[in-house]
């Protein structure tokens, strides 16, 4: 690891970046929250409220030719990879114009154009996929990263156990990062978890993994940038806590009896996209005009995805069973 | 029992010794090929059907892996969307359960899931059956199962031919393929064409031709169902023996043409009788050729006990010829 790869980037731009990437992801779920009461979204819908400093840290850092695996909280991994807005607000929709054809919705967002590997809903189930993404450019020899992401309610699965002794046995290129929000759906963690300190139970195979404030863009980063060089230079697994906390309820249809209204309100204050404001602001990094612009140019951003979706139109019924195997057009070794 | 000609040179082999050169054929001809599972490599397979291929071929290519079904089944999904093309061996159908969740849940679901941006090309391989004295924890047929699963396709090779030649096929299938091998056929011996090469894996196969009823089966059962139609014949009863040779997709026009001849149907299914694939077949004959039917339909499955121990409680548990037997003639009023 050499020094420079840990250093924060502190340049005003890429600040400026950061902070709209996390709002961009903010604003983009209000909107889907909107869309959610006037049913265009439905199903299950699960927030990054208060989370987004994880996504936005890590993602930027990886190359384009690197993988990602996300969980079915992965509106904000998507939009920060490049996953165009516009796409996934269709998919939102369930229209064929969004990212996954209007098949996944909001928890099964896939695009192989930026190696995005969804949207994975089965709670640990992400995580051997990742490790075999690894074993391929493993045994090729690629200069490839898979990042993958996956919460705290997820290593109490046998397949967090299982892969992370594959990932080390094998020593498989594999950037594990858990968004450790305190809570597996309704559960504490200290309710499900005898050992609450998650990265020691990556110790316990041999990982190199270290805890960071998830709520801190600028820790977050300079955390991802060491995990994601030392992954890179010793094509080993490294495994990142991001400790962090959602913010909105586990899904639209939580009422959240499991934890207090003043414990939520307690971390609002520090809630990561406030909290970086008022840092940059103290440090003069950020300038009067700079927010209007930036949020102008989110929502426009926003409306476009919007209409964009509400243009798309609804997969024929008489494809419904396409896909389900490849086409027989398709040549064989595809 | 009819066979294509050997065109040439023919060897005495076994099934476990024609799965083996299909395994060594694959990694030898395809670079993106490679084994992993419990015990393939030092050990050789529980069953030893991988006997002598990491000497062959070494440990990244035979990979053994920790016990841990869910994981590396997962990690076989993984490495075929980044486009390798991995065979995961299982050791028994009763273990893959630890991995249902990976094969159901991801790799059947995501090219649909994904709009077709993904797909994973994965074939896994395990042993099925009883008659071993293995008792309840190792000798199931879940195949049905799967069969029941779409985005995945599921094989159940019976001959030397099929045990040599679906590998091949199935992997280069863009789709997930599980292969079925059942735990009895491995010591079984034939005489295969040294040149024996891939075969199709959407057709079933007539074995044995016969007027008077259709026998349909698949995998270990297709052996007895052969020795009934023996039996049967020296009663003057011509059973027609069909092979499924897949159990998804079901090739529903051979079944429906042996039925339309023989106006009879009895189907041979080593998993319970309850939600069985022989169920499945039974409703197709009877959507697609009920008003072909002389007699209503019968099947011989498993006896609905987990599989016991003592041979002989075993035996009775499963499907045997004299079962088929019995079944025949009770359906063509000759009981």
């Amino acid at each position: 690891m050499t020094a420079a790869a840990d250093k924060p980037r502190l340049s005003r731009e890429h600040m400026l970046d950061l902070l709209k990437q996390m709002i961009r992801i903010r604003r983009f779920e209000d909107k889907c929250v909107e869309l959610y009461t006037q049913e265009k979204i439905r199903g299950f819908m699960h927030l990054y409220d208060g989370e987004e400093a994880v996504a936005v840290g890590v993602i930027p850092v990886l190359d384009k030719r690197d993988r990602v695996v996300a969980t079915y909280r992965e509106h904000g991994q998507a939009l920060v990879r490049g996953v165009p807005m516009t796409t996934i607000m269709a998919e939102m929709y369930g229209k064929q114009e969004g990212c996954a054809r209007g098949r996944g919705g909001s928890m099964h967002l896939f695009d192989a154009a930026t190696n995005f590997y969804g949207g994975n809903a089965i709670v640990g189930g992400g995580l051997p996929l990742a490790v075999g993404l690894g074993l391929a450019d493993h045994m090729r020899g690629n200069d490839i990263v898979t990042a993958c992401f996956f919460g705290d309610g997820a290593v109490a699965e046998g397949e967090f156990h299982e892969s992370m002794n594959l990932a080390a046995l094998w020593e498989l290129p594999v950037l594990f990062v858990c968004e450790n929000n305190l809570y597996a759906m309704g559960t504490a963690l200290a309710l499900s978890e005898s050992e609450t300190d998650i990265h020691r139970k990556a110790e316990c195979y041999r990982i190199i993994s270290e805890a960071v404030d998830g709520m801190d863009v600028v820790a977050v980063e300079a955390a991802a940038r060491r995990a994601v060089h030392a992954v890179r230079e010793s094509r080993k697994p490294y495994f990142l806590e991001c400790r962090t906390y959602r913010l909105r309820a586990h899904s639209m249809f939580d009422p959240q009896l499991y934890r207090d209204k003043a414990e939520v309100e307690a971390r609002r204050h520090s809630e990561p996209i406030v909290r970086f404001q008022q840092w940059l602001e103290t440090n003069h990094m950020i300038h009067p005009e700079d927010l209007p612009r930036i949020l102008a140019e989110i929502d426009a951003e926003i409306a476009q995805s919007v209409a964009f979706a509400e243009a798309g139109t609804w997969e024929p019924v008489d494809q419904l069973t396409r896909f389900v195997y490849a086409d027989a057009a398709v040549p064989a070794g595809r | 029992m009819k066979q294509e000609p050997i065109k040439t040179e023919a060897i005495e082999i076994t099934y476990r010794e024609a799965v083996r050169e299909a395994l060594r054929d694959a990694i030898k001809r395809d670079e993106r090929v490679f084994l992993m599972g419990e015990d393939v490599g030092r050990y050789g397979g529980c069953y030893a059907v991988s006997h002598g291929l990491l000497a062959q071929f070494g440990p990244e290519r035979i990979r053994d892996t920790p016990l841990s079904e869910s994981g590396f089944t997962g990690a076989g999904i993984g490495a075929a969307m980044a486009g390798m093309r991995p065979i995961v061996e299982v050791m028994t159908v009763n273990f893959s359960l630890l991995a249902l969740d990976q094969i159901l849940n991801t790799a059947a679901t995501v090219r649909h899931m994904s709009g077709n941006q993904f797909g994973v090309p994965l074939v896994i391989r395990m042993a099925t059956g009883a008659g071993r004295q293995l008792a309840a924890q190792h000798s199931h047929s879940l195949e049905g199962w799967y069969a029941h699963v779409p985005g995945i396709k599921v094989l159940a090779p019976a001959t030397l031919e099929d045990a040599r030649g679906m590998l091949w096929t199935a992997l280069e299938d863009p789709d997930p393929v599980l292969i079925f091998e059942n735990v009895m056929l491995y010591n079984m011996t034939g005489k295969l064409a040294t040149d024996a090469g891939p075969v199709d894996i959407d057709k079933a196969a007539v074995r044995r031709p016969g007027r008077d009823i259709s026998l349909i089966a698949y995998g270990g059962s297709l052996w007895k169902t052969l020795e009934a139609a023996t039996t049967l014949a020296g009663e003057g009863i011509e059973a027609e023996v069909i092979d499924l040779r897949s159990l998804r997709p079901l090739d529903d026009a051979t079944i429906m043409a042996s039925v339309a001849k023989t106006r009879h149907a009895i189907i041979v299914d080593e998993g319970w009788r309850t939600g069985s694939l022989a169920a499945e077949v039974g409703m197709r004959i009877v959507e697609q050729a009920f008003w072909s039917l002389d007699a209503p339909l019968g099947r011989v499955c498993s006896e609905e006990v987990p599989i016991p121990y003592p041979r002989h409680l075993e035996n009775a548990a499963i499907p045997q010829a004299t079962k088929i037997v019995a079944a025949v003639k009770a359906a063509l009023g000759r009981a």
